[in-house]
């Protein structure tokens, strides 16, 4: 147990650290994801043909593909795309995105696409009779949006966003091979250096499903805060 | 790009080996999970709960790490007639995706037991059809054609899984487009190609389930 003490002989302080590092990418994953979620739905349910392929497209591609390549094209080529735009620009020395951006856009891509399909979901499942309505009360198509739609889909995607936000977190361990260090490349280290992996990567799976556990309770919570008289 | 094709394809086959073989022992695994979940023993019932919630709720990552790192740390396993299985990556592979596999296999079946209705058992009871032949012939059957569309995406996420073997090691698809990044220097033709590849065994597997689902599929 000695090996799990704070301070300067034990991993207990790196290894909740890396834990932080953990949460705060699948956290920054998950609003990236949001925001290309909120992209990609209204393309997917536009009435457009070309909107919409754009929007399956994108869904398809993300979800048929393994994460570790995503993660790979972007840790990798990235880097070499961002040179390329700054040496237009007349800049050509080397730059190196950081770790945590690259992981969590990363990761951010993948979730967003899981979260397209979830949203997509809620609003095709919202009663027409109120797109229907709001257009006899002549409700403008943006407040309609904002004030009709948005609240309905964000309660009813809640039970799915909870199985998005599940499959972010164990994305997250994706990103220990590019070497941001959270609790799957701590645990690399750790192990390593003690030459006891078997101990802290069961460290790191009991980790891994407390914040699995907690954050079932967390959303259960919501759940109910939000599903109040219905 | 075409120089690379050949190089990938052989990534490719061991691919669908890990795929194919992980699956197949994933799927027994899993049938055993699923009745041991459905059986009213609550000690069994734990554990057989505990096995899927482990699974489920950790990284494949953590998993194949554990298995490939972690159990040749152990003294004992390492002199017995095990260690001829795993010191090598390909099996360690294959027994992590399997067990991870199981265990939302086990889920899905499970899922699909629960849901036959329950005048189905009811009717072969007051026929006199024994208990064995109930299982065999009416839930096993039902089960697997309801989970059909649910193990369709079970595959398709292992396929994405299999990836994660390149690395302990193993030249697989993805293992193959790694070095060819290294060796060339060109992330986005290894990476793209290779992506494509992957979506290709994913639409085949996609259509193989739809296929089916259109023969054997269940209507209630």
């Amino acid at each position: 147990m000695e090996l799990l003490s704070f301070g300067d002989t034990g991993w207990g302080d790196e290894l909740f650290f890396a834990t932080l590092m953990t949460i705060s990418v699948s956290i920054a994953a998950m609003a990236i994801g949001f925001i290309f979620a909120l992209i990609f739905t209204p393309l997917k349910l536009s009435k457009n043909k070309t909107l919409n392929v754009i929007g399956n497209c994108y869904t398809t591609i993300i979800r048929g593909v393994p994460e570790l390549l995503v993660i790979y094209l972007l840790f990798f080529g990235g880097t070499g795309a961002a040179m390329y735009v700054a040496s237009i620009f007349g800049y050509d020395g080397y730059i190196e995105i950081n770790a945590f951006i690259t992981g969590a856009l990363a990761i951010g891509i993948i979730s967003g696409a899981y979260s397209t399909e979830v949203f997509r979901g809620a609003i095709l499942s919202i009663d027409k009779g109120q797109f229907e309505a709001s257009k006899v009360l002549g409700i403008k198509k943006y407040i309609q949006f904002f004030k009709i739609i948005l609240p309905q889909m964000l309660r009813l995607s809640i039970p799915n966003l909870s199985n998005v936000w599940q499959i972010t977190l164990k994305d997250t361990s994706l990103i220990s091979v590019t070497g941001l260090v959270e609790i799957m490349r701590q645990s690399y280290i750790a192990a390593g250096s003690t030459r006891d992996p078997l101990f802290f990567y069961s460290v790191a799976a009991v980790l891994y499903l407390i914040l699995t556990f907690l954050s079932m309770k967390l959303i259960n919570k919501l759940e109910i805060k939000y599903s109040k008289g219905y | 790009m075409i120089s690379i094709f050949p190089s990938l394809l052989s990534g490719a086959v061991i691919t669908l080996q890990l795929l194919i073989s992980s699956m197949f022992f994933g799927l027994i695994i899993g049938l055993i999970f699923a009745i041991l979940r459905i059986n009213k023993n609550p000690i069994i019932n734990k554990f057989a709960y505990g096995y899927s919630y482990f699974f489920r709720g950790t990284p494949l990552l953590v998993q194949l790490y554990l298995i490939y790192y972690g159990l040749a740390n152990i003294e004992f396993l390492r002199n017995s007639f095990f260690w001829v299985i795993i010191k090598e990556p390909y099996w360690c592979a294959i027994i992590a995706f399997s067990l991870n596999t199981g265990a939302y296999t086990s889920e899905i079946l499970r899922s699909a037991f629960q849901t036959i209705k329950k005048g189905y058992i009811e009717a072969a009871q007051s026929l006199g059809v024994t208990k064995k032949i109930t299982f065999y012939r009416i839930q096993l059957p039902i089960a697997i054609k309801q989970s059909l569309p649910a193990y369709g995406n079970e595959i398709i996420l292992m396929l994405k899984g299999t990836s994660l073997a390149s690395v302990i090691t193993i030249m697989d698809l993805m293992g193959e487009a790694r070095k060819v990044n290294v060796l060339t220097f060109k992330p986005f033709e290894a990476f793209i190609t290779a992506g494509i590849i992957y979506l290709f065994i994913t639409f085949i597997i996609h259509n193989i389930i739809k296929y089916l689902e259109k023969k054997y599929g269940f209507q209630t």
